[in-house]
């Protein structure tokens, strides 16, 4: 797949896009809003765009001690079922980590595992969403080439965005799911499902029961998020409908070439410039070809993944909720209990402090997904745009060409004056 | 100038250096100041609905078109005097090329702006009355005029001249010209099917150009319209970016306000399709008159066939005839013929018959010697005429299609200028996200 050589030197490497092999930028020397001149590759000009955010982020980035990458997908074959094994190379100088190397093979199960661990233990953490079991609509088979790519992309992306997290990044899953040749043993360990059994029971009972009064500020943040996962929605629909209408839009130009080359069979003059218009058209198509393939691979696999968190982060908000629920429904109870109210007042200090440890987490994490989805939406919408300079800077060369060829051969131009 | 007496001149004094030994006009040294073209302005300059009753006195909507006509001279001098001008509607149009496709049989007459709107890309064109059509309409009607009139033989028509110049009885005139008969005998003609046994080998290759150029141009014009209803879908679409965009930024505080401009720039975008697509048509208007001037080449090479068919016919009847006039001299039948088994079966006719059907015989072949030296004539005529329209016409459309292909280069590159500066923008205010 991709020959990924994490440098040595890690300074001034932006993490996360793995698709900067993917993406040609275009140089041309535009210059940014404040009057410096364009960068011209994708690593150094994402590094321009961190001197804009906060320092938090800068200190992130500056002193990153962890590399991460997914490549390498392999089909397993047992007798019962077929598989796809990722490599995930891990390269960091952190001491808890004993050695600074380590390569493992990770199937998409082991990944949810992962994530539901984290969830497990963090409640109201955002976690960033994994790539779905299937794809139901699109075109996409579960073993094609593009839906294998896309989904290493996505795996690539999650661990990047845990490693990146300053709490998830620390969690002891994390390491195992990045250490441990094999993971089976540890997944047995766990409790998951029981314990997500428990706390869906809870959630039910509590909704059921209701909230009596949700701090403002997560009533806001639910508000934003509701329009959020609309908006997102949205222009991801847009962005499938734009994919959609430029195939046809291909289809019917690779139609339309040929039918000049059919007339130039009949002409003497006009047969060079019919073909010459013919091939412009081709080549045309050739770029438009490209450029579905960057919206596809590039725009829209962002788009889906924050569909896809605007989903997490709903689930994130019913967490909080039902554990403030939690110590409401404990605390009544205590309230109206005659006798032994010692212990359950134990108890219910012990829920106020947890809801109080959830809403700070909730409240931290969310600046930094805040953060973190406009780095992300916005680099993806700059790659669209540049493509797109880029896809009417090859066209216009082409015709541009053409164009030149025509004008060097004024030949009887100059010896006819009219019509007749 | 006058072409076998059939059209009045005009009036120019440059005649006498243009005629030919033989009276005729020597098309190949005509220039331009001698075509109607070179003495007077013309352009079809607007267009208008009116409304009125048509021939089974129902109400009908139709739009007229302006002709206006200035002298040249007065131009060329610095006087702008005002320009005679009258109102023309299509159907006016249409007579009168049907008038000259019948009275100049071997020139390939420019076409008329299509009837109704084909090859449609999105289905409002379709209408006859929506203004981009008519105002197109309009440009191709001009453009009719001034081939015809620059046309070294079809401009010195008088018809013609009375069209572009008397808007009263003028639809009389044409009439009395009596080429209506023509016309219909002309039409009957073009569709009946007859095997001529010599035709011009140039001419049957290029009757064959004809119907390739048509069938090939009508598929290449089918396919550009269906490229452009693609395009048209895709840059809509992108008009649902700016909408949203809109919408999402209300709710965002860092990236609100490069969201909203960015969106702005996708509604410029979507939007610039309809000027851009406007502006193909032109370019699809350009190749449809080659379209159409395939059925006028072809129509040439009919008349090609006709006229040499009717001369193989004539030729036929002659030599039939004569035949028959050697058995009855000499007595010696050499073909079956009705007559011949009569007289075998009934005996031979008195001498006194014999007498009168020689010399009717005679008279038919003095007659039949005449139609073949005319038919022969017409066809020669025909054959050397068309061809040198047809020479003329091929350079023509070799140059006007080339510039057609390069004013499509032209708009291809407008167009992608555009999209360079549009998604440029759009890139400047994501980076402000």
């Amino acid at each position: 797949m991709s020959e990924h050589t994490v440098p040595a030197d890690l300074s001034g490497h932006m993490l996360d896009l793995d698709e900067d092999e993917d993406l040609e930028v275009f140089s041309k020397s535009t210059s940014l809003a404040d009057g410096s001149s364009m960068p011209n590759s994708p690593s150094s000009m994402v590094n321009q765009y961190r001197l804009e955010e906060d320092d938090e982020e800068q200190q992130n980035g500056n002193t990153k001690d962890i590399f991460i990458t997914v490549d390498n997908p392999e089909s397993h074959v047992t007798a019962i079922e077929t598989f796809i094994m990722y490599r995930v190379l891990t390269k960091t100088t952190r001491s808890e980590f004993d050695s600074c190397e380590y390569e493992v093979h990770r199937r998409y199960q082991d990944f949810l595992w992962l994530r539901s661990k984290l969830e497990e233990n963090y409640p109201t953490l955002i976690i960033h969403p994994l790539p779905e079991k299937f794809v139901m609509k699109g075109m996409v088979e579960r073993f094609s080439n593009d839906f294998i790519e896309t989904r290493r992309k996505a795996l690539h992306r999650f661990l990047n965005k845990i490693s990146e997290h300053p709490i998830l990044s620390y969690n002891q899953h994390f390491k195992v799911f990045l250490t441990a040749q094999e993971l089976a043993p540890h997944r047995k360990q766990s409790a998951g499902f029981l314990s997500r059994m428990g706390e869906t029971v809870r959630a039910v009972a509590n909704s059921v029961r209701g909230l009596s009064s949700r701090p403002e500020e997560f009533t806001l943040m639910q508000e934003y998020l509701e329009n959020f996962s609309n908006k997102i929605c949205s222009v991801n629909k847009v962005t499938q409908r734009v994919i959609k209408e430029q195939r046809e839009y291909l289809d019917e130009l690779k139609q339309y070439s040929p039918t000049y080359v059919q007339w130039a069979g009949l002409e003497g003059e006009l047969a060079e410039p019919l073909k010459d218009v013919a091939s412009c058209v081709e080549r045309c198509s050739k770029e438009t070809e490209e450029q579905i393939q960057h919206l596809s691979q590039v725009l829209l696999p962002i788009l889906h993944e924050y569909v896809l968190c605007g989903e997490t982060l709903k689930a994130v908000m019913r967490r909080r909720d039902n554990i403030q629920a939690e110590f409401e429904a404990k605390n009544e109870t205590l309230a109206s209990k005659k006798a032994d109210k010692e212990a359950m007042q134990v108890e219910v200090d012990g829920l106020a402090d947890r809801v109080e440890m959830a809403n700070n987490a909730l409240k931290g994490d969310w600046s930094h997904w805040q953060n973190s989805m406009r780095t992300d939406l916005k680099s993806a919408f700059i790659s669209t745009a540049e493509k797109n300079v880029e896809y009417y800077e090859k066209c216009l060369a082409v015709w541009e060409l053409f164009l030149l060829s025509q004008r060097v051969e004024p030949r009887k131009e100059l010896d006819e004056e009219d019509v007749s | 100038m006058s072409e076998d007496g059939r059209e009045e001149l005009v009036g120019t004094d440059d005649d006498s250096e243009n005629m030919a030994v033989d009276g005729s006009l020597n098309n190949t040294m005509v220039e331009e100041g001698c075509t109607l073209l070179g003495r007077m302005e013309i352009c079809v300059a607007e267009a208008e609905k009116r409304s009125g009753k048509n021939a089974v006195n129902m109400q009908e909507t139709f739009t007229v078109y302006l002709i206006e006509t200035r002298p040249m001279d007065a131009v060329a001098d610095g006087r702008n005097p005002a320009p005679d001008s009258l109102w023309r509607r299509y159907s006016e149009f249409e007579l009168l090329r049907n008038y000259l496709i019948v009275t100049y049989p071997y020139i390939v007459v420019p076409p008329l702006p299509e009837k109704r709107a084909e090859f449609v890309w999105h289905k409002l064109s379709a209408d006859n009355m929506d203004p981009d059509f008519v105002e197109r309409r309009r440009v191709g009607l001009e453009n009719f005029l001034l081939r015809v009139a620059s046309h070294p033989v079809l401009s010195n028509d008088k018809i013609l001249y009375h069209f572009l110049t008397e808007e009263q009885g003028w639809k009389e005139v044409v009439y009395e010209t009596g080429f209506q008969a023509k016309a219909d005998s002309w039409l009957r003609a073009l569709s009946a099917t007859f095997r001529v046994r010599n035709p011009d080998k140039r001419f049957m290759e290029m009757k064959q150009y004809s119907d390739e150029l048509q069938s090939h141009a009508s598929q290449l014009l089918r396919a550009r319209a269906k490229v452009a209803d693609r395009l048209y879908g895709v840059y809509k679409v992108h008009g649902n970016y700016g909408r949203v965009f809109s919408e999402w930024s209300a709710i965002e505080r860092e990236m609100g306000d490069g969201l909203q401009s960015a969106g702005h720039h996708m509604d410029a975008y979507a939007a610039s399709i309809d000027d851009i697509l406007e502006e193909e048509e032109h370019y699809a208007d350009q190749l449809k008159e080659y379209l159409f001037y395939a059925e006028a080449l072809r129509a040439v090479c009919r008349k090609h066939e006709l006229t040499q068919f009717e001369l193989e016919m004539a030729s036929q009847d002659l030599i039939s005839k004569k035949q028959q006039r050697e058995e009855l001299a000499t007595g010696i039948v050499r073909t079956f013929s009705f007559k011949g088994m009569t007289n075998k079966l009934f005996g031979q006719e008195a001498p006194e018959q014999r007498e009168a059907r020689l010399k009717l015989l005679e008279e038919l072949i003095v007659e039949g010697e005449e139609a073949v030296k005319e038919k022969t004539v017409e066809c020669e005529e025909h054959v050397e005429r068309a061809w040198v329209d047809m020479q003329r016409f091929k350079e023509q459309k070799d140059k006007d299609l080339r510039e057609a292909l390069i004013n499509f280069a032209v708009m291809q590159i407008s167009m992608c200028k555009k999209g360079i500066q549009v998604w440029s923008n759009a890139k400047e205010c994501f980076l402000k996200m």
